[in-house]
């Protein structure tokens, strides 16, 4: 069937450079569009949330992973399958909190920043805070409220670069009013 | 100066240039960008300012693709003449932003000014769907700005206006002062 056609399909590419220089067109429309970084990276993390929320139906479709089971496979397939696909880097899954409901994708290289240098009147912006938005909308849309944050960037000085994310609940199904 | 300068911890200012090429997926640039469209056409009231508002987002990117690839491509020469300026934007900057070169490089046949970058499938409109009310709506006016930034920025004023012709067609109009420099040029 179609689907089966769709197999690994690894989908049409692009420079990335194109989409590294307009995601920093993006950034500077908003820093101009709103007051302050704080109100820049909610905006930043409402689109990725967007995003996120059509691309896993993308990412369902193109590769044939099927349900995870625990969050240490959320986090393989993220590390390993999705962020290969879709911005061709593969982060490292580190920091397993001892409880396996926190981990951290360490980013060696971020397609985000390419050719990016953060101003010093723009200390509290977190640049790449769309990223954090499309993990939390992908995974809500697979019943996983999930927690996430840039905990390191390298943009700001730290050595690395490295999101945070805590899983908070399953998302249960809830039955429409009248529907059985 | 700008204290930025002197801090002398950016490591992006040791970078090379000439870095492998790297790609992204499709989906993931066609999904940002859908999100840039939608948020500023919830800041306009009109489609000519969206459109605007689309170029504006595209000069920055332009200005900023256009030393990269002088210094990439070109040995850091910058054209002068508008002849190869316009064949710099074909083949140059679209293998380097699109992947292959434009389809077509016209010149209007009544007006020495006007140019025209004609291109059947652009990338930039691959998944948008221009709704009927809205129809002279072409959100290559992003693919516009790119454009116009270029040429303006390598010396050559002019406005650059997406349209529906052809398939897209990119309207090149230059300042009157910039055909008569080239065509002074071409006396000597």
């Amino acid at each position: 069937m179609s689907r089966q056609g769709n197999r690994g399909t690894e989908g049409k590419k692009m420079n990335s450079e194109l989409f590294t220089l307009t995601y920093g067109a993006l950034v500077t429309q908003l820093c101009k569009d709103y007051e302050n970084d704080e109100e820049v990276n909610k905006q930043l993390d409402k689109m990725g949330y967007n995003m996120g929320v059509r691309l896993i139906e993308d990412f369902l479709a193109r590769s044939s992973v099927g349900r995870c089971h625990d969050f240490r496979e959320t986090a393989d397939v993220i590390a390993k399958v999705a962020f290969k696909m879709y911005l061709g880097i593969t982060p490292s899954v580190t920091n397993w909190s001892p409880a396996g409901d926190e981990f951290s994708l360490i980013l060696e290289s971020n397609p985000l920043v390419d050719f990016v240098e953060l101003p010093d009147n723009h200390s509290g912006l977190i640049y790449s805070n769309l990223l954090c938005g499309v993990l939390r909308g992908a995974l809500e849309m697979v019943q996983m409220a999930v927690d996430v944050k840039f905990a390191q960037d390298t943009l700001r000085g730290d050595n690395v670069t490295e999101i945070r994310m805590k899983f908070i609940k399953r998302i249960e199904e809830s039955i429409p009013v009248g529907d059985e | 100066m700008d204290t930025r300068f002197t801090r002398g911890k950016s490591a992006i200012l040791e970078r090379s240039l000439t870095r492998p090429k790297t790609e992204v997926s499709l989906s993931t640039f066609a999904l940002l960008f859908s999100e840039m469209v939608q948020y500023c056409q919830n800041r306009v009231y009109s489609v000519s300012e969206l459109q605007a508002k689309l170029s504006e987002l595209g000069q920055q990117v332009g200005v900023r693709i256009l030393d990269v690839l002088v210094l990439r491509e070109k040995n850091g020469k910058r054209e002068t003449k508008v002849i190869n300026v316009l064949l710099f934007i074909k083949v140059n900057v679209w293998k380097a932003l699109f992947g292959k070169e434009a389809d077509k490089l016209e010149q209007a046949n009544d007006d020495d000014k006007t140019y025209y970058i004609i291109e059947k499938e652009p990338l930039i409109n691959t998944y948008i769907s221009v709704p009927k009310e809205n129809s002279t709506l072409n959100c290559a006016s992003f693919t516009a700005g790119i454009v116009e930034a270029i040429l303006t920025y390598s010396g050559f004023p002019a406005k650059v206006t997406a349209h529906w012709h052809k398939g897209t067609t990119l309207m090149i109009k230059f300042d009157e002062a910039v055909i008569v420099r080239d065509k002074a040029l071409d006396g000597r």
